[in-house]
């Protein structure tokens, strides 16, 4: 007997965002882990790894197949509560270069009704490389809007306003002896690094030797995910893995 | 069952009769039985207290028959070849002991058979040598067997064992390690049709189940009387064991399991003995214990400490002087439970409660190994409910009473690692493989319905999604048998083959201070003192203080998969590893103590203090009754509590406190948190339960009615850390998440998936997978032991008591002292994060 019966409902979302400034551009966070940029119409995800669960089942090892609906699932519940003109997708969409080539035909059609009537950017990543397989939308290495550039992988002195993805940013809390992990945004209000959308993405703790040089040491903030909210805390208030 | 046989030999062969002579010895009655048992090609188990000569008995039959069986040369016929005899115990360390106690015997008799162990630790040109040349005995593990079943080799050298002998079988079957191990016996049965089985066990409440376990079962019988059960030899007798409660003129502790009182009289007790070991229930108890008696050692004695998290060189140090009686105790938690021969130790003493009677009994059978003089073992309980769980155990021992746990149902995780096992040694018919596996007693109610399941989750993930057919890892070879699609899958499975999965550990180095010295970095360098599990560390911050291996530590910094610790000078460590007592009370002790405290005629046997905590309980409130609940509802500090004592085990009593808090958040009774002990559960919340229950606004019976194992139940699942853990190791165990191996690590955090992610995906997706249902028998038997929270909803249904009391009761004050040690889980986390960045505000803005 399993007590697992009822299925639990899709999780709605409000288009309700931290608001930010980022190099002079207000942009909003969501508690998704997208980013929304209001002046520009156009909502921004990273590391949606579709198809992360059949690229390990390849080797063997059979991860739940459910990965890719679950995160186009999450997806078109953002793009729905913001119905954004534009869509950047910022690199490692899919977990590995065949990955658009093996989508099922439904996931692709739901992915084809999602991008109707809007811009859709594949930013390219280094699990993606290529464009992928017959699915509409441009597909570049990065992209220049306003004051914001948009790549995969941050840039060693990159100019103010780089938005990128790739580390999969995560960050803990202590209290009361009690610690508690979670996805987050990364910022020193220069540079955005933001959380892997994708529901199979673990996360790297933003004092990992990994981050050295991104920002000033201890002089950027996390927005840790939470359910309907994000919580702030300054870099000083973290603790490692 | 007669020793001696009319017709026939004798069955002590004249030669083996000498050597008993020569040393003094005559062969015992059950060590003939067992040699009969062998003349009739039966399986037997013997049940024997320690000291009996339990394994020489065991390993009689298989040292007369190769003795009987000379060694031809390689390749005649009737030669001996291939192994004769598998031993198979929980311990490494038990094998290698074996081998070297067998010496005597062997050399002494000069008998011409070869003893070889294979364990973990064998080096692979030496197991490579075995399968060319196999021993006559092999001294092995269970997770050895499943490899050598899992390659074609392996199983040639294994085809034709005569004996197969399961040392402390009591402590096998009870775990994941057991099924495992059943189901290889059920294929060695299949490979060497002869095969005879002897169990050897300590006491247990159901012989009848390591009987059954034994031997091959029809499969098709339902009903438990008609299994098939293997011979069974007791030794009856030994002395009596001379058991008594610490009297001390401490006062008593009210909660804890230190036993702080207790360390100046528990001090005394092993100055006036030749060796004692000192027993407690968790790692961190031994710990503090350790450092206790060494502070009032005024006398220098050498007193050592040893539990499973310690450095194997000092345990193995720890051993060896025990060994050579340089020690006068040694403070240890189960690790010493199994096993070892020691010879000298004069007293066990047991501190805190022994939770379970059986297992006090296998604790203090580790004093005296000679059977005919009485074990001695002084109970010290830590706190005032342990006094009378000691009461409880010292009568069920002297009625000799057991309470060892029921056999299990086979874990189908476990299942799905056998038959990727069975694959790698070669192509396999699914009919033929289940009824091979239904031959095994903890799985002979196995459904075909639940077989192909999981056959299909070992080829494709079992998923209803059929999207991985084309990256099976088993295949049709178009006549029915499944075959391994790729010999790289059978490296996989070797890599993860076993069923004990550690918490992630991470090790932990001395090195010198950074405080002391200038603001240098950390040295390289320094001693190895044991390894700790991730989480206590994840709570650790720099000049942090703990105690471990016997010393309060400075916790420095983490590098790689090093903890790095200094000396500190603290009188009290700053972190205490709390984790209360670890094994849950037993239902037998527990209605022991339950009917102790129902019957105030019985309270003379408790001391003094005792008595009036429970007269002044009578006064102000109310006594449990045996076969009922007592709620008492009190208000304190602007809250109002709800105390019930149930006796019933802390992980039952967790499991009851969050779905008791989800229910009375629906009822509109505002409730703030809980604790619970092994005793008494405690709910608090804003609003006034007693009034409410006095206005008949809640219903006591209506608040513990059975139904909350449904819904309730499976919303909190939802959210539960203890279920994600456990559904971790089924994970593991069944091949969907690959091991944590040493040096791996470091290939990046963010690629590797977690378990509490896929745990998530698919019970969104697919609830009723069987890696979920797994879990969920899992956890209701283990973590959150939904299986006695249920037998305790429908003992007390219509028989609870209220109680309305202006303050709180004598009974309640144990557990109330437990408020602010619990963990926080589900909705506290998102409270924990929003505080503290509301903090930040008020910071920010103050």
């Amino acid at each position: 007997m399993s007590p697992f019966t009822a299925q639990q409902p899709v999780r709605r979302f409000a288009p309700v965002c931290h608001d930010i400034s980022l190099a002079g551009e207000l942009v909003g966070l969501h508690d998704s882990g997208a980013l929304w940029w209001p002046d520009e119409d156009t909502l921004v995800v990273s590391d949606l790894h579709f198809e992360k669960g059949s690229s390990y089942a390849r080797r063997g090892v059979m991860l739940p197949p459910y990965d890719t609906a679950a995160t186009l699932e999450k997806l078109a519940g953002v793009i729905d509560a913001f119905d954004p003109s534009r869509v950047i997708a910022l690199g490692d969409s899919f977990h590995d270069t065949n990955g658009s080539d093996r989508l099922p035909a439904t996931y692709r059609a739901m992915l084809t009704t999602l991008q109707l009537g809007r811009e859709w950017i594949w930013i390219t990543g280094n699990h993606d490389p290529v464009a992928p397989v017959s699915l509409c939308g441009e597909t570049m290495e990065e992209v220049r809007l306003a004051g914001l550039v948009f790549r995969h992988e941050p840039e060693e002195d990159a100019a103010p306003g780089e938005v990128c993805g790739h580390l999969h940013p995560a960050a803990r809390i202590r209290r009361y002896g009690r610690s508690v992990r979670r996805p987050c945004f990364a910022t020193d209000g220069q540079r955005m690094v933001l959380p892997a959308f994708g529901v199979l993405t673990g996360g790297l703790n933003v004092l990992d030797e990994a981050w050295s040089g991104l920002f000033p040491p201890r002089g950027f903030s996390v927005f840790m995910l939470g359910e309907g909210r994000l919580y702030p805390f300054t870099a000083s208030r973290l603790v490692a893995d | 069952m007669g020793a001696m046989d009319a017709a026939g030999p004798p069955l002590l062969p004249p030669e083996f009769q000498r050597w008993f002579e020569s040393r003094g010895w005559q062969a015992r009655a059950h060590q003939l039985d067992l040699l009969e048992v062998a003349r009739n090609r039966r399986s037997a188990l013997l049940i024997a207290p320690t000291g009996a000569g339990k394994t020489l008995a065991g390993f009689l039959p298989s040292l007369t028959d190769l003795a009987a069986t000379p060694r031809a040369k390689p390749g005649a016929a009737g030669s001996r070849r291939g192994v004769h005899t598998i031993y198979i115990s929980p311990l490494k360390a038990l094998a290698v002991d074996i081998a070297r106690n067998l010496e005597a015997p062997v050399e002494g008799i000069g008998l011409d058979i070869r003893i070889e162990t294979r364990t973990g630790d064998t080096p692979s040109h030496k197991r490579q040598r075995q399968k060319k040349i196999p021993p006559d005995i092999l001294l092995t593990t269970p997770e050895q067997i499943a490899l050598l079943l899992s390659d074609a080799q392996g199983r040639e050298m294994l085809t034709g064992v005569k004996t197969v002998i399961l040392d402390e079988l009591h402590a096998l079957v009870t775990s994941k390690r057991g099924d495992l191990l059943a189901l290889g016996l059920a294929a060695l049965r299949r490979l060497s049709p002869q095969l005879r089985t002897i169990g050897l066990s300590a006491t247990v409440a159901e012989p009848d189940d390591l009987r059954a376990y034994l031997v091959e079962q029809s499969g098709d019988e339902p009903d438990r009387e008609a299994r098939n059960l293997a011979d069974l030899v007791t030794v009856s007798g030994g002395a009596a064991p001379d058991i008594t409660i610490l009297d001390t003129d401490e006062r008593l502790p009210w909660s804890g399991h230190s036993a702080r009182h207790a360390v100046p009289d528990i001090y005394e007790i092993i100055r006036k003995h030749r060796t004692s070991l000192v027993f407690v229930n968790t790692r961190s108890q031994a710990e503090a214990l350790f450092q206790a008696l060494w502070h009032v050692n005024d006398e220098n004695l050498p007193i050592a400490l040893h539990h499973g998290s310690l450095d194997v060189g000092q345990r193995r140090k720890v051993e060896a002087a025990m060994a050579a009686g340089a020690l006068r105790a040694i403070v240890c938690t189960s690790s010493l439970d199994l096993g070892i021969d020691w010879g000298d130790v004069d007293l066990v003493v047991n501190v805190g409660a022994p939770k379970g009677a059986s297992r006090l009994a296998q604790r203090i059978g580790r004093s005296n190994h000679r059977m005919d003089e009485p074990s001695r073992a002084i109970l010290v309980p830590a706190n005032r409910f342990e006094v009378m769980e000691c009461q409880a155990a010292l009568a069920a021992s002297r009625a000799g009473e057991q309470d060892t746990p029921p056999l299990r149902t086979g874990a189908l995780d476990v299942l799905a690692q056998h038959i990727l096992g069975v694959a790698c040694a070669g192509p396999f018919l699914p009919d033929a493989l289940f009824d091979e596996i239904r031959t095994a007693e903890p799985y002979r109610h196995l459904t075909r319905r639940d077989f192909d399941r999981t056959v299909a989750f070992v080829a494709t993930g079992g998923y209803a999604l059929r999207t991985y057919e084309r990256y099976a890892r088993l295949k049709d070879d178009g006549d029915g048998r499944l075959r391994l699609a790729h010999p790289s899958f059978a490296q996989q499975y070797r890599l993860n083959v076993g069923t004990i999965v550690e918490a992630p550990m991470l090790k932990v180095r001395l090195v010198r201070s950074k405080a002391e010295g200038r603001r240098t970095p950390v040295g390289r360098g320094g001693r190895m003192l044991g390894e700790i599990e991730e989480w206590f560390v994840d709570q650790l911050i720099p000049g942090d203080t703990f105690l471990f291996a016997g010393e309060i530590l400075r916790f420095e910094a983490i590098r790689e998969n090093e903890v790095y610790v200094s000396r500190a000078r603290a009188q009290a460590p700053k972190v205490p590893s709390y984790q209360g007592g670890k094994f849950p009370l037993s239902t037998f002790l527990a209605a022991s103590v339950r009917a102790m405290l129902a019957d105030p005629g019985s309270w003379s046997r408790l001391p003094g203090q005792v008595r009036d905590w429970l007269e002044l309980q009578r006064l102000h409130s109310a006594l449990p009754r045996a076969d009922g609940l007592l709620v008492e509802t009190f208000p304190r500090a602007n809250k109002h509590y709800l105390v019930c004592y149930p006796f019933d085990g802390r992980l039952a009593h967790q499991t009851l406190g969050m779905l008791l808090t989800r229910r009375l958040e629906r009822l509109g009774a505002r409730p703030l948190g809980f604790v619970a002990n092994d005793y008494a559960l405690a709910v608090w919340g804003m609003s006034d339960l007693g009034a409410m229950i006095a206005e008949g606004r809640l219903s006591l019976d209506g608040l513990f009615d059975e139904d909350m194992l449904g819904d309730d139940l499976d919303a909190w699942l939802a959210e539960s850390s203890l279920m994600k853990r456990t559904f971790r190791t089924c994970a593991v165990i069944a091949g969907l998440i690959e091991r944590r191996h040493p040096g791996k690590e470091k290939s990046g955090r963010q690629v590797t998936v977690s378990a509490d992610l896929i745990y998530d995906v698919l019970r969104r997706h697919e609830p009723d997978h069987i890696l979920l249902e797994a879990t969920w028998q899992d956890a209701a038997q283990g973590l959150l032991d939904i299986s006695r929270l249920g037998e305790l909803l429908r003992r007390i249904q219509c028989r609870i008591a209220h109680t309305a009391l202006d303050r709180v009761s004598p009974l309640a004050v144990p557990v109330m002292l437990e408020i602010g040690k619990e963990p926080v889980f589900g909705a506290a986390q998102e409270a924990l994060l929003g505080e503290a960045a509301d903090d930040l505000v008020r910071e920010a803005m103050g």
